[in-house]
């Protein structure tokens, strides 16, 4: 299947990236010629085969509930462009 | 001959008192202010009084008798790695002015060891490349040159290119690489030096910043298979701050290097032959086959049939687990950010200046995969593949204890080569990408040069968690190739 230009918008959109319409043509191709490449993995039987989620060689753990880390409020907005008191700042989001 | 040494080496040299810690890291800040400002190796170098403190402290360490296993010796970095209060970049604007609060769990267990970090090595935006071209920073160099064409700037490979070149150039003893889909291997083979991927699991990837977290594995780049083992020693181990981290106990890795591969069955993956495999690679692998076999090793042919899913497999699975890591990069809580009128339009503004084309076009690929409608028919079909994939290698180990193949389908090209069909720069994993998909080990092995004079590297791919074998093996093939060129770009050329 092809690309179109609506749908390259719509998952520009999803991720938050700011396309300009030229732009939008350019990705559209570049992308549209990776899937018609990737389209080669519509000839593998997979039937009955499950898909694989990492590598299957460690089984998950679990560890107690407990807190590990914590109190570096200061330190952690440290790290961020604009702040205010305890906050991260943002623009306003409610009319 | 400092910037020239192994890791073992310098290790002897020091502990015997030859020369100091300072010394070494002397000549390696010296070999990099001259240097670097043409290989562009390293996107940041610690200042020398932090650099010379560590130092001293290691000299302190080898006086009293406390001196650890990589105690004093000079390290790259690559810059994924999260190193507390060093500036961490990914090479992409979006983390220019990011300085981490904390230390990557690798980093910090290569800091236990006594390593002296230099500094952080250029790659990759975001460790997405094969050439190395994608840094926001400038591209790195390949200290390498064709034979008669000096002129011609080649590149280091990728995504792990800062790392390749600074080790091969002396301008490191030794650097982390990170490897999703062959950017620690492919790179190596490109700089001539030694590379190797550990299995999924076996160093935790805790404060490396993420690529494809189901692929993302942290490993050595050094100028040997026994230093490889060295280093992978001091990086690997468990840690519970990353779940995928195994606890299987740390074996002693350079032990391996040296040990007899008398009997070992070593497969030859048919599909690897590909249509248009280069004749020299072709040879090399022959010869690579030839040396096992006077080593004693039984040489069996044997078939990976969804071999050349791999890729496409890849460039499904990478760019979805990228699209999901990505999507921290919002410009609110770290790293930079570009106003705009409304929240989604800073989100919007942010991540399009932020991210360079390369990794804005893997975070598009995967959102479109995951997206509603279209997950079924590409990232689930991927997964499933994937569960084939891994399938072929777990087979051919019922019948061989590790696979020969080349690194890479070539030597190291121009800088501009494959540069504008993404397909084409992809296919350079073509080799590396199995394994990782399979999550099993793989070293790339340095073992001659081209006719242009370039290094070529050659891959032994092992069973999950059996990097001695593989190691026994690369050291076999390292004693027979005996490969001692450097590269014409040196720390001591000429010297």
């Amino acid at each position: 299947m092809s690309l179109d230009l609506a749908t390259t918008r719509r998952i520009a959109k999803l991720a938050r990236i700011g396309l300009a319409d030229a732009e939008l043509e350019t990705v559209r191709q570049k992308l549209d010629g990776i899937l018609g490449w990737v389209d080669q993995l519509s000839e593998v039987d997979v039937e009955g085969v499950p898909p694989m989620v990492g590598t299957e060689m460690e089984a998950l753990r679990q560890r107690e509930d407990v807190v590990t880390d914590g109190n570096c409020q200061q330190a952690v907005l440290s790290c961020a462009p604009e702040t205010s008191g305890p906050f991260y700042t943002v623009p306003k989001v409610v009319e | 001959m400092l910037t020239r040494l192994t890791l073992t080496e310098a290790r002897a040299g020091l502990a015997a008192r030859k020369f100091s810690a300072r010394d070494l890291a002397k000549a390696h800040l010296d070999a990099i202010d001259r240097l670097n400002p043409k290989l562009n190796a390293y996107i940041t170098v610690l200042p020398e009084k932090d650099v010379l403190a560590a130092a001293d402290a290691a000299d302190a360490r080898y006086a009293n008798g406390t001196a650890r296993a990589m105690e004093g010796l000079p390290v790259g970095v690559k810059d994924l790695f999260c190193t507390k209060g060093v500036k961490t970049t990914a090479a992409s604007k979006i983390l220019a002015n990011f300085i981490p609060l904390y230390e990557s769990t690798v980093t910090a267990r290569l800091l236990d060891a006594g390593s002296v970090f230099v500094g952080k090595t250029n790659l990759d935006e975001f460790a997405m490349g094969s050439a190395n071209i994608t840094s926001a920073f400038g591209s790195v160099l390949n200290p390498w040159q064709r034979k008669g064409d000096e002129a011609t700037a080649l590149v280091p490979g990728g995504s792990s290119g800062g790392s390749a070149a600074a080790v091969a150039a002396g301008l490191a003893l030794a650097a982390t690489g990170t490897d999703t889909g062959g950017s620690i291997r492919q790179p190596a083979a490109f700089c001539g030096i030694v590379g190797l991927k550990p299995t999924y699991g076996r160093c935790s990837r805790w404060g490396t910043i993420a690529y494809a977290s189901s692929l993302d594995q942290a490993g050595p780049m050094t100028r040997t298979v026994a230093d490889a083992g060295l280093m992978l020693e001091a990086m690997a181990g468990f840690d519970e701050k990353d779940s995928t981290c195994s606890n299987r106990p740390v074996p002693a890795f350079a032990q391996a290097v040296g040990k007899s591969v008398k009997g070992l069955r070593v497969g030859i993956p048919a599909e690897y032959r590909a249509p248009g495999l280069s004749p020299e690679i072709s040879a090399m692998w022959e010869q690579g086959i030839a040396w096992l076999r006077d080593a004693g090793c039984e040489i069996v042919d044997v078939s990976l049939p969804h071999t050349k899913y791999g890729l496409a497999t890849y460039y499904i699975i990478a760019p979805a687990e990228c699209s999901s890591n990505l999507a921290r990069y919002d410009g609110i809580r770290f790293g930079v950010r570009k106003d705009a009128p409304t929240l989604d339009g800073v989100y919007e503004l942010t991540r399009a200046e932020g991210f360079g084309e390369e990794v804005r076009n893997r975070i598009l690929m995967g959102t479109y995969v995951l997206s509603a409608g279209y997950y079924d028919a590409y990232y689930l079909k991927a997964q499933k593949v994937r569960t084939l994939i891994k399938r072929d290698f777990v087979q051919a180990f019922e019948q061989v204890d590790v696979l020969l193949t080349p690194t890479a389908p070539s030597a190291a090209f121009a800088q501009g080569e494959n540069a504008d069909d993404p397909v084409q720069m992809y296919l350079n994993d073509i080799f590396t990408v199995p394994a990782s998909m399979a999550g099993v080990p793989a070293l790339s092995v340095p073992v001659g040069l081209d006719a242009k004079g370039l290094p070529l590297g050659l891959q032994i791919i092992g069973r999950h968690f059996d990097e001695e074998t593989v190691l026994s093996v690369g050291g076999a093939l390292e004693a027979a190739a005996g490969f001692a060129h450097t590269p014409t770009l040196h720390a001591e050329a000429g010297a």
